[in-house]
C-alpha cells in the first residue's frame, strides 16, 4: 500500500508495508502513482504529454528506479503481516505496566476531565500503601520474562497521596533487586502541590514527569480551575519552571489539552516554549460531542492548518539552533517500533492494566468506572479473561475501518476507549480521532524529510 | 536516483524476524493518556539494528 501527499513543498510517498519514506519530484510522483495502474507505455504517453521538458530516456531511468526499490522491498511491499497479526498479539500475555490510580480525588476541578474531577463517577478514595504495594507485587507476578516494568502514578491528582507515592517507589526499589526487575515510575500531575520535596524526590526517581499545563494564561485557566473557581496558572507555571530546571537531562512532558475554545493551539504551544519548556505534549480533547468545548466539523481544516503550521515552526526553531519536541512528532524512523510493537498497540488489557484506589484492575485509565470493563483485582488477578481475549485480539487489523488505511501501522488501529465512548465498541474507530492522527503523522514524516534533505546538502 | 530520494528507514519486514521483545515502552504511560499512537515510540533494542 502506497500513501502519497504534498506538504511543505515535498512530494512524498510512504510504502506503508516496509515502512519506507521517499521524497520524490513531481514525475516520480506521477509515475509511482501511476504505477500499478498503468502499463510502461501508458505512463510514457501521459507523462510525456505533461512534463514536455523531460525526454523519453529520462521517464524510463524513472520507471527503472521504481522497479528497482520494489524490487528492494521498499515501493509497493505486499502486507505479509494480515495473517500474523493475531499471533503476533498473542505471544505474550505478561502484564508490564501499570496505571496506578493513588488518588481518586484532585485540587482542581477541571471542567473538561475525562475522570470527572478524579472520581471516574465514583467515590472519592485514596490507595492505601497496602494496595499499592499488592499492586506492585501483582505486577511483578504477572510480567515473567520482562525486565523492564512502567508505573504511571496518576489520579485524579496522585501528589494528594504523595506518601504512598514516596512509599511505594521504595518497594519497588525493593522489588527491583530481589525479581531482577527494573521500575520506570513516572507521574502525571497538575502540579498544584509539587513543592521542592515533591521535585527533589521526583528528579531522583521518576522516569518521566507529566506536567499539566494548557498553554497560554486565559486558555489554560478557562477550564483548569480550583473549586473555587480561581484559575490555576498563576500557581502552577512558577513551579513547572522550578521543577524543569532542577530535572537536568531527565524526561518530562508538559501536557496540555486543546478544545474548541483554543483551534489556535499551536499558539499555547509556542506559549510553552517561551516560557522555557521545551518537551511539549498536546491533545485533542476526548469529551461527548454535545459538551460546549468539544471539537466540531468546522474545527477540523483550522486544526490542520496548526498542525502544519507548528511543523514549519519547529524546523526553524531547530535551524535557529532552538529546537522543541512535540510529543506526536517524534519520530524515529531507523529506530522506531518494531512490527508487534506496530500492530499490538497501547497492550490497554494485557500488557497495561490500570489499578484503582480499591485494587480494581480495568483495561486502562480510560475505562476506569465502566464496571463492565472490570477485569479483576490485584489479589485475584484477572477473571474477566473473556475481556481480556477480547482485547488481546483487538489490534491494528481487527478493525474493519483500517483494512485500507495507510496509517494503522503508526496508530495500531487507534486508542480502543476513544473507539468504545465514540462506537460503543472497543474495535471501532474514533474517526475524528482518526483524522487528526493522520494529519499529525504526515507532517511529522514531513519533517523526517525535511531534515535528512537539509542533513543531505 | 535522480528523481527519488529514500530515507533510512528501520525495514519492518525485517522486523519480523528479530522484533517482540516486548520491552519497549507502553504508549499511554508517557504524555498522550488519551489516544493510542505507537510510531513515536522508541525500541529497546534500538538504534540497534534488526
Amino acid at each position: 500500500m502506497i500513501h502519497q501527499y504534498k506538504l511543505g513543498g515535498y512530494n512524498i510517498v510512504l510504502d506503508v508495508f516496509s515502512g519506507s519514506v521517499h521524497c520524490v519530484d513531481d514525475l516520480a510522483y506521477d509515475a509511482i502513482e501511476m504505477y500499478e495502474t498503468n502499463s510502461s507505455d501508458d505512463i510514457l504517453d501521459i507523462l510525456g504529454n505533461k512534463y514536455s521538458d523531460v525526454s523519453k530516456e529520462d521517464i524510463l531511468d524513472t520507471l527503472s528506479d521504481i522497479e528497482e526499490l520494489k524490487a528492494e522491498g521498499k515501493l509497493f511491499t505486499k502486507d505479509e503481516y494480515a495473517d500474523k497479526a493475531f499471533d503476533f498479539k498473542n505471544r505474550h500475555t505478561q502484564v508490564k505496566a501499570l496505571c496506578l490510580h493513588v488518588a481518586h480525588v484532585c485540587n482542581l476541578n477541571c471542567e473538561y476531565c475525562f475522570a470527572s474531577q478524579g472520581k471516574y463517577h465514583g467515590e472519592k478514595a485514596i490507595m492505601s500503601l497496602e494496595t499499592g504495594k499488592r499492586a506492585l507485587d501483582f505486577l511483578v507476578e504477572n510480567s515473567q520474562g520482562r525486565t523492564n516494568l512502567e508505573v504511571d502514578f496518576f489520579g485524579g491528582e496522585p501528589l494528594m497521596n504523595f506518601d504512598v507515592v514516596k512509599e511505594l517507589v521504595a518497594y519497588g526499589r525493593e522489588l527491583e533487586k530481589k525479581h531482577g526487575k527494573v521500575f520506570r515510575f513516572t507521574l502525571t500531575t497538575n502540579g498544584m502541590l509539587i513543592d521542592d520535596d515533591v521535585i527533589e524526590f521526583s528528579n531522583k526517581e521518576m522516569h518521566n514527569v507529566v506536567l499539566s499545563l494548557d498553554g497560554r494564561k486565559d486558555v489554560h485557566d478557562r477550564l483548569r480551575k480550583t473549586y473555587t473557581g480561581q484559575g490555576s496558572y498563576d500557581t502552577i507555571v512558577p513551579k513547572f519552571k522550578e521543577f524543569v530546571k532542577k530535572r537536568g537531562d531527565r524526561g518530562y512532558y508538559v501536557r496540555g489539552t486543546f478544545t474548541h475554545n483554543n483551534i489556535d493551539f499551536t499558539s499555547d504551544i509556542l506559549h510553552m516554549a517561551d516560557l522555557g519548556f521545551t518537551e511539549l505534549s498536546m491533545e485533542p480533547v476526548v469529551c461527548s460531542p454535545d459538551d460546549p468545548y468539544a471539537l466540531t466539523d468546522e474545527d477540523f481544516p483550522v486544526l490542520c492548518e496548526q498542525y502544519e503550521k507548528l511543523a514549519f515552526e519547529m524546523l526553524r526553531r531547530e535551524k535557529e539552533g532552538k529546537p522543541i519536541t512535540f510529543y506526536h512528532y517524534m519520530l524515529d524512523l531507523e529506530g522506531g517500533p518494531c512490527i508487534y510493537k506496530r500492530i499490538s498497540g497501547c497492550g490497554s488489557g494485557t500488557e497495561y492494566l490500570a489499578v484503582t484506589p480499591w485494587g480494581e484492575l480495568y483495561p486502562c485509565h480510560q475505562f476506569v468506572g465502566d464496571e463492565k470493563y472490570s477485569m479483576g483485582d490485584i489479589w485475584k488477578g484477572v477473571t474477566n479473561t473473556e475481556l481480556q481475549n477480547e482485547f488481546k485480539m483487538c489490534n491494528a487489523y481487527a478493525r474493519e475501518d483500517c483494512k485500507d488505511c495507510w496509517a494503522k501501522l503508526y496508530c495500531s488501529g487507534g486508542c480502543a476507549a476513544n473507539a468504545y465512548h465514540a462506537t460503543g465498541s472497543i474495535t471501532g474507530i474514533y474517526e475524528y480521532g482518526c483524522r487528526l492522527f493522520k494529519k499529525r503523522i504526515e507532517c511529522a514524516i514531513m519533517m523526517k524529510v525535511a531534515q535528512a534533505l537539509d542533513e543531505a546538502e | 536516483m535522480k528523481r527519488i530520494v529514500t530515507l533510512k528507514t528501520r525495514d519492518m519486514k525485517e522486523s519480523v524476524k528479530h522484533g517482540g521483545c516486548g520491552e519497549c515502552q507502553t504508549s499511554c504511560q508517557s504524555a498522550c493518556k488519551t489516544s493510542c499512537g505507537v510510531a513515536n515510540q522508541q525500541c529497546e533494542k534500538c538504534g540497534k539494528k534488526d
